[in-house]
Formats: C-alpha cells, sequence, structure tokens
C-alpha cells in the first residue's frame, strides 16, 4: 500500500502545538450568559422543596430553573446508536433535573447568571428542603434484601442481569480427577480524567437549538438532546469542535441536554455549562466498580475444562451504559479462554448512591482481565505449571467463533503476542531467576495478562458509517465524516485511507476537523475501536466512488485518451502514463463553459462484521517490602491490530493505554464515604500518573492483514488500557508469593498485607 | 473593581483593566484571547495553562493578573515566527508524536522552552520531575520526553 502504513505527522499537529486549535470553550463568545448546577448536598432522598427567592433577586441573576420545572420526559444518556427495537433501548431514567436525589451531587437546579460569579453567589443562596434515606454505596447493600428503590422501576436496584451456559455441567462437577480454584476479585472504581473539563454552550439559532459540546459522538448528541427537550430531532443542531481528550466519558450525555433546555429557556440567548474539575469527577462517568467470582477446574495438565464466572457491577445512580459493560466483561472472559467441557456465566448490574457510571476505554473488559488474568496465574501456582504455558495452553484457538456473538477469528496473532512478547522480555530466563527463593527487602517479579478485544459494536449494535468527499479547484479534496477527532489521530489515518483508495495523496486531502450535525455526514461516533473499522470502510467505498467520478469525467476531457487510474495527483493511463493532474482537471470540471461539473461522492455502510484483536503485557518489577512500593523495571505491551496506518501514531496510542492501564493498577480510585460523598474528587487527590510515575513503554506490534478490515486493520484504541493490570499484579505475585486480588495496589494495601502475611 | 496594569505580553507592552479577582489565565484567555492557555483544574493541579512569567514556567490559573504588573509573559501564541515558523520545541513535539488531544501540549511547550533556554542537559529521570507538574492522559509522557530529549541542553 502507498498512503497507509506510513508514519505521516498528524493533520492537526501544526494547530495544536502553535497553540491556535480551537476548543469548546476556545468558542465561547464573550459574555455569554453563564449556566451553573445546584448539586445535592444529599446522596439518597427526595426534594421537598426549594426556596429560590433570594437567589433569584441577586442582580445579575436571569433565571432559575429548578427539579420542579422541566419537563416529565425521562431520558437515557448512554452514547450508543438508537435501537429500532424497543428492548434493546438503554434505560431513560433521568430528567433534566431531578426531584428524586439518586447520588451526593444530583443536579436539582440550575442558575443562568451574567457571569460565573453571580451563579456562584445565587446557588449558596438556594435553600432546599430533603427529605433523607439511607445511601447505599456498594451494590451489596442496594441488593440487600428491604433496600429502598433508587428508582421505582427497578425493585431490588436490580438495573438488569442475565446469565449464559454452554456444555456439560453436571459432567464436570462429577469428576472427581479434577483441579479445582475458586477466587474473587475486586475492581475499582477510577475517572477518564480528560485534561480539558466536560463542558458545552448553547444557543439559538435559525429556528434550531445549537450546542456546542466536547463531545465524541455528535449525532447521537442530537437525537438525544431532542428527546430530552420534547423536540424533534432535526430541530437540534450538534457542533463539534477539538476536544481535549474523551475516553469514553464523552461517549455519553453529561450536560448538554440541560445547557440546551436552558437556552430554550431564555429565549434562545447563549448560555455556558463549563464544569469545574471537581464536578467532572464529582457528577460525570467513570469506570464500573465490578466484583468477579470465579471457580475453575483444569485437569493435571493445566488443561481448563470449566470455568463457572459470576459478575457483579455497581452502576451508580443512573443507568448510563448500564450492563451493557458487565455484559462485555463477561463475554470477554468467555472467549479469550477455552473451556473443553462447560462454562456458566451471570451477571448483574445494581443501581446505587454513587456517580453514574458509564463507558471508558475498554468498556468493562480492564475490569474482566484483571479478574481472568489473576485467575490464571493463581492456577499456574496451584498447578505448578509457567504461566505463559498455561496461557498458550488454553487461550481462543485460531477457529474460534463465540458462540453468543457469532464472532469469528479473520486473523489470529494472539499466539505471537505471547511468543515474541516473552522473548522481548526475556521471559524464560527471568521467569526462572525470580523463581528463586527471594529475601530481604527489595524482591523482583515478572508477570503477564493478555486479551481479545472486539472491533465496534456489531452485532450487539447497529454499525453505519458515512463519508463524503468533494473535488476542490486545485484537485485537492475535502473528506467530510460524522467520526471524530478526539485526539487519537483519526483524521490522519482517515486521510490516509481517503488517499490509498482514492489515489490523491494523503496531503492532498484535508478532513473538515469540526463535526457539525448540519453539515456532516452521519457517524455514530467514537467509541468501541471503530472508527477506523466501520468508518474506515465507509471512507474506502467513498474514496473508490470518487475516484471513479474523477476518471468518468477525465473520459470526456479530448487531452486525456484512455483514462485507468489516479497516480500521484494526475490521471493515468493502464501503463501508467500521466494523462492530465487533478488540478488541470478541477479547472476544467469547475470552469468549463461546455460541461462544468462539480465533482464529489458520498456513501454510507453498514456494517456487519466484527473482528478480535489481540494483545500481551509483560511486566517486570521489583517491590520495596517495607515501604509497599512498586518500582516498575520493563513494561512491554505487545499488539496484533492487524495493519498498521500510521505506525507511529499507533504506537502513541499505545503508550496513552499503557499509562491508563499503570494507574488502574497502581493508584487511581474514586473514594466515597458511608454517606456518599466523594472524598478524592481533584487531580491532587485522586492520583493518575505523572511523568515520575510512569516507565520508559516498550510497544511491539506483531500479526498481519486482517481480511475483514477495510485496510487489513481493526481495533486499536482502547486494547492497550486492558493488559497492564493484570500484569502487574501477577509480577507482584511472583516476587511475594501474594496474590492481590483488589486494584489498586496501593502501599496502604501493600503493607497491610505484608504485615498480616508476616513479611514485615 | 478595576485596576489597570501595564506589562509585556508575547513582546509587545499592554495597558489592561483587569478585575482584581482575575487569574492571569483569565486575562490572557478573556483579554487577549490567548487561548493556547489551557484551563483544565483552575488550581494548579494539571499545569496546562502554564504561560512563561519573566522566563520561569507558571501556572497562569493560580496566579492573580494583577501580579503580573511589571512582567514579561509568553504564551505559546508568543513562540512562532511571524512567518509560521515553529520553535524546534514545537517542531520536536511533532516529530516526535508527542501530540495527540492537544490539551496538555500548550503548558508542555512552555515547560520545554523554559528547559531548553537554560542550556543544561538532563538525564531523562531529570526531565521526568521537571514534567511533573503537567498531566497528560493521552501519551503515557513517553513520547513527549523523546521530544524534550531532543531539543533540551541542545
Amino acid at each position: 500500500m502507498r498512503e497507509v502504513g506510513r508514519s505521516v505527522p498528524r493533520k492537526d499537529a501544526y494547530d495544536k502545538v502553535s497553540g491556535r486549535a480551537k476548543y469548546t470553550a476556545d468558542l465561547i463568545p464573550p459574555h455569554t450568559l453563564c449556566a451553573k448546577v445546584l448539586h445535592s448536598d444529599i446522596a439518597h432522598g427526595e426534594v421537598l422543596a426549594i426556596d429560590c427567592q433570594e437567589a433569584a433577586a441577586l442582580d445579575g441573576v436571569v433565571k432559575i430553573i429548578t427539579c420542579f420545572d422541566v419537563p416529565e420526559i425521562d431520558f437515557a444518556t448512554a452514547g450508543h446508536p438508537w435501537s429500532v427495537e424497543p428492548s434493546h433501548r438503554d434505560i431513560a431514567d433521568r430528567r433534566l433535573l431531578n426531584r428524586r436525589v439518586r447520588y451526593h451531587g444530583d443536579d436539582i437546579a440550575v442558575v443562568i447568571a451574567e457571569d460565573e460569579i453571580i451563579a456562584q453567589q445565587a446557588l449558596k443562596l438556594i435553600k432546599v428542603e430533603y427529605d433523607e434515606y439511607e445511601p447505599y454505596i456498594g451494590w451489596q447493600a442496594a441488593a440487600a434484601a428491604g433496600a429502598r428503590a433508587i428508582h421505582d422501576a427497578a425493585a431490588g436496584n436490580l438495573l438488569k442481569q442475565h446469565r449464559f451456559e454452554q456444555g456439560d455441567w453436571q459432567a464436570v462437577e462429577a469428576d472427581g480427577s479434577l483441579l479445582t480454584l475458586d477466587k474473587n476479585y475486586h475492581t475499582q472504581m477510577v475517572q477518564h480524567c480528560h485534561i480539558e473539563t466536560a463542558l458545552c454552550y448553547a444557543y439559538g439559532e435559525g429556528g434550531k437549538i445549537v450546542v456546542v459540546s466536547a463531545t465524541q459522538i455528535p449525532h447521537i448528541a442530537r437525537r438525544i438532546i431532542g428527546q430530552a427537550l420534547g423536540v424533534p430531532w432535526g430541530s437540534v443542531r450538534v457542533i463539534k469542535p477539538y476536544i481535549g481528550g474523551g475516553f469514553g466519558n464523552r461517549q455519553d450525555l453529561l450536560y448538554e441536554p440541560l445547557c440546551a433546555y436552558c437556552a430554550q429557556q431564555i429565549g434562545g440567548r447563549a448560555v455556558k455549562l463549563v464544569l469545574s474539575r471537581e464536578e467532572v469527577f464529582r457528577c460525570t462517568r467513570n469506570r464500573h466498580a465490578i466484583d468477579f467470582h470465579i471457580k475453575g477446574w483444569a485437569d493435571a495438565e493445566g488443561n481448563l475444562q470449566a470455568r463457572l464466572i459470576e459478575a457483579h457491577s455497581q452502576q451508580g445512580a443512573y443507568a448510563s451504559h448500564g450492563h451493557a459493560i458487565v455484559a462485555n466483561a463477561v463475554t470477554a472472559m468467555r472467549c479469550i479462554y477455552d473451556d473443553r467441557r462447560a462454562l456458566k456465566q451471570s451477571a448483574a448490574t445494581y443501581y446505587t448512591n454513587t456517580a453514574a457510571s458509564g463507558a471508558m476505554r475498554g468498556y468493562g473488559i480492564p475490569q474482566a482481565a484483571f479478574a481472568m488474568e489473576s485467575f490464571i496465574d493463581d492456577m499456574a501456582v496451584l498447578l505448578g505449571i509457567d504461566p505463559l504455558e498455561l496461557r498458550l495452553r488454553n487461550m481462543m484457538p485460531r477457529d474460534y467463533v463465540d458462540a453468543g456473538t457469532g464472532i469469528a477469528v479473520h486473523s489470529y496473532g494472539l499466539e505471537d503476542c505471547l511468543r515474541r512478547g516473552a522473548e522481548q522480555i526475556d521471559w524464560q530466563r527471568k521467569r526462572a531467576l525470580y523463581a528463586q527463593p527471594q529475601s530481604g527487602n527489595l524482591r523482583r517479579g515478572i508477570g503477564m495478562g493478555i486479551f481479545c478485544y472486539k472491533t465496534g459494536v456489531y452485532p450487539i449494535s447497529l454499525e453505519t458509517s458515512s463519508a463524503r468527499m468533494v473535488l476542490n479547484q486545485d484537485g485537492t479534496a475535502q473528506l467530510h465524516l460524522g467520526a471524530t477527532e478526539i485526539g487519537q489521530g483519526a483524521d490522519t489515518v482517515f486521510a490516509q485511507m481517503a488517499a490509498e483508495a482514492s489515489g490523491l495523496a494523503t496531503e492532498d486531502i484535508y478532513v473538515a476537523t469540526v463535526q457539525d450535525t448540519d453539515v456532516a455526514p452521519f457517524d455514530t461516533g467514537a467509541y468501541a475501536s471503530r472508527q477506523t473499522y466501520v468508518t474506515g470502510k465507509a471512507i474506502k467505498d467513498c474514496a473508490a466512488l470518487f475516484k471513479r467520478h474523477i476518471l468518468d469525467y477525465a473520459a470526456t476531457l479530448p487531452q486525456s485518451g484512455a483514462v485507468a487510474a489516479i497516480i500521484d495527483g494526475a490521471v493515468a493511463d493502464a501503463e501508467g502514463r500521466r494523462l492530465i493532474t487533478l488540478a488541470e482537471l478541477a479547472e476544467i470540471a469547475f470552469y468549463s463553459l461546455d460541461d462544468s461539473r462539480h465533482i464529489s461522492a458520498e456513501v454510507s455502510h453498514h456494517c456487519d462484521e466484527n473482528t478480535y484483536a489481540f494483545g500481551a503485557c509483560f511486566a517486570e518489577i521489583e517491590v520495596d517490602i517495607a515501604y509497599g512500593r512498586i518500582k516498575v523495571l520493563r513494561l512491554l505491551n505487545v499488539h496484533d491490530s492487524g495493519r498498521l496506518i500510521n505506525p507511529q501514531l499507533a504506537a502513541a496510542q499505545v503508550h496513552g493505554g499503557m499509562s491508563m492501564g499503570l494507574g488502574y493498577a497502581m493508584s487511581e480510585e474514586l473514594l466515597y464515604d458511608e454517606r456518599g460523598r466523594l472524598l478524592n474528587g481533584n487531580l491532587l487527590d485522586y492520583k493518575l500518573p505523572t511523568a515520575m510515575d510512569t516507565p520508559d513503554l516498550e510497544v511491539m506490534f506483531v500479526g498481519g492483514d486482517d481480511p475483514s478490515g477495510p485496510f487489513g486493520n481493526k481495533a486499536l484504541g482502547e486494547p492497550p488500557a486492558i493488559p497492564v493490570a493484570p500484569a502487574l499484579r501477577n509480577a507482584l505475585l511472583q516476587a511475594t508469593g501474594i496474590g492481590f486480588d483488589e486494584l489498586p495496589l496501593t502501599p496502604k494495601k501493600l503493607v497491610a498485607k505484608f504485615a498480616e502475611l508476616g513479611l514485615i | 473593581m478595576l485596576h489597570v496594569i501595564k506589562l509585556t505580553v508575547n513582546g509587545r507592552e499592554r495597558e489592561l483593566a483587569v478585575d482584581e479577582r482575575q487569574s492571569l489565565a483569565e486575562m490572557l484567555r478573556e483579554g487577549l484571547n490567548l487561548t493556547s492557555v489551557k484551563v483544565g483544574c483552575e488550581v494548579g493541579e494539571c499545569g496546562a495553562c502554564t504561560v512563561l512569567i519573566d522566563g520561569k514556567a507558571v501556572n497562569s490559573c493560580t496566579y492573580l493578573a494583577l501580579w503580573a504588573e511589571g512582567k514579561s509573559i509568553v504564551t505559546v501564541e508568543g513562540l512562532r515566527g511571524t512567518d509560521g515558523g515553529l520553535t524546534a520545541v514545537q517542531q520536536a513535539f511533532i516529530d516526535e508524536a508527542a501530540v495527540q488531544c492537544g490539551f496538555c501540549t500548550p503548558g508542555l511547550i512552555i515547560t520545554a522552552t523554559a528547559l531548553a533556554g537554560t542550556g543544561r542537559k538532563y538525564s531523562r529521570e531529570e526531565l521526568r520531575r521537571l514534567i511533573a507538574g503537567h498531566l497528560c492522559r493521552c501519551t503515557g509522557y513517553e513520547n513527549i520526553l523523546n521530544a524534550l530529549e531532543k531539543v533540551v541542553g541542545k
């Protein structure tokens, strides 16, 4: 391939290093009105009355809207494609402002004022009377008998549950020759921590409500805003500028509907709703805390025979992505290892009085991988088998077809991820070295974790995308997409794909980076590591059609003769001879007095394919027993993501995922007290890794073309965050002989355990 | 209450009326439309709003506009040549793919510019400490450090 596979610089690099790239906050007109939300200061209860008299009298307050004023419309916020089947729709369980308080920080009123200081002052003058209930912080409390329903429609606070079973279960239980292991694992709530806070602004124009938002999903946002306000979807226009990171938090509607409603209620005047960092922590989404119970059966040779997997997921106050997360988690656990005889899974999601959990990079799989990969190492200890060998013996085979989803393996780099990664990290030698008895304060270990990851959401949800190419007067082209650049480098690889399939050069393709739902063709947006795959298919089709339109026009021109291809910015014949440059062709096409034509192409692609990406992480650590401190000596991620569109940007994606995995493993956790108050909702107390906490990040790619991918490519964006935490945990297991079954692996936790077991 | 202050911003002398409650970050963004100054936390935790004050990299969100009286401020808008040419630091960020979402980028470029300006050479570990006041969620700092190693101490 000519353009695919090149490490071209990012399309947006110049604008970003020169400081001229415009993000949402940079576009808000001066003197735009400011909306500030009044958040509940109880975690569970009911608003009985709100007294706004004093606040409303404050000079500069434009309007105050309370939970008693908003439309009685329940809406869902998850950034999923709309489903034409009602049973597949997300749960509509929240209003713009809520009388029923479901977490500490729930939205109960909003002040619109001339500036932020006045809005803040007004918030302090509002008096709220509550009926307060007992809060349920963990799922166990919410699920306990007699617990009050947080949502009337969810008895016992059960949002949803499902089961999956295959194989001959009774035969496994009856077979006394098998070894068994029975374990519990816990993962914690963490947050995305995109450095730009959550924000949007809205105004009325042309009979529409325009919402400018830092979102990953402009077209979905348009639909949900329309639903929440009870207005036609077409009367909402969403504009998405550059955004300062997404990671799933913005695959959800955060405050866009409320901001749009505010603008609507003040006659379309522009109003901004900018969250503080503390509000982002307290009131936007986070990664679900999930508890896993795993029981496994294996023969003495380490051949896995059966697994029982039970998962309980803590949803928080509103459904958001809901049960889809834990469903994805247990599905991935099913796929990644081969139960030769039987598998039994169950998963349940419970509402709790904590901030709503939603989509976050990996969508349930980082949780699943921590539990499953920890379990495999624990089993390796039980069986006395090397963990690498145990995985090679039991992992998803090349001919795997998932019984639940029908997704098949189209390209298989999993084994290479393990073997070549092990070689790179010197697994055999180090594993043996660190297996020698260790004493003293500093101990070393090496560990690993693996995963498989779907590419996009087919067949669970709709997969669709569209693309448009338009010829410019100089023979370059515009590429219009509904898919979004969220920092991952999408615009650049989209241009490379369009160049590859059209014959133009990447440098001659301009990608419209701002999505405006009035103009951009439809796409569901950035999530599920789907865009290079699904949008890539639309771009491939579109670029091929665009090329055909150019060649058809060229064939009508006397100077071009037998046209066959576009090569290096020119129309060429079958032998590759240049007949007419695209610049010359464009000039004629636009300005011909006989046959002017504006050449463009637009296609939509309905995608009914999916494929698995694979990867592994290898971690080598040294633990300081006295301080419970882990020093990461080496961290290596190995990925099979099919053909890389841009190898340099692909490696950069892996770095970011590894860093996120590192924080998940070592330091990050949202902490709540018994009243449901978030204790560490700021970037000082919440510990995401700094440069000092991060080791050098080693990246390796294996695998070849995926036949189902538009250019041989498959999922890459989310996977790097998945295998890091279990690899570190398993390295710690080798170093100390202790299997930690809860994240994060903080010094406090380690020291307590070391003291308990007599290491200190 | 408004106060008039005199200062130099990106090489040009300015006289500005500022609210005594205003941070330097707000003044630069709202008063001078220097939107490279990013605001991620408003309390000095994330480093996105870093600017040069008399050559030193400082969080402008926890620095009052009033304190800038008589000072020389440089933002990323002030680094580029009039012909649009980039500095070696900016070019290194592009070449090393140290930019992703780009929100932490201007602040890091300012710190990198200050470090490059010292003429000193730093080890990778020292560089990690020197940029520890900047939070980045996209890059794992790997390519940012690679970019810094290319230009700091050269």
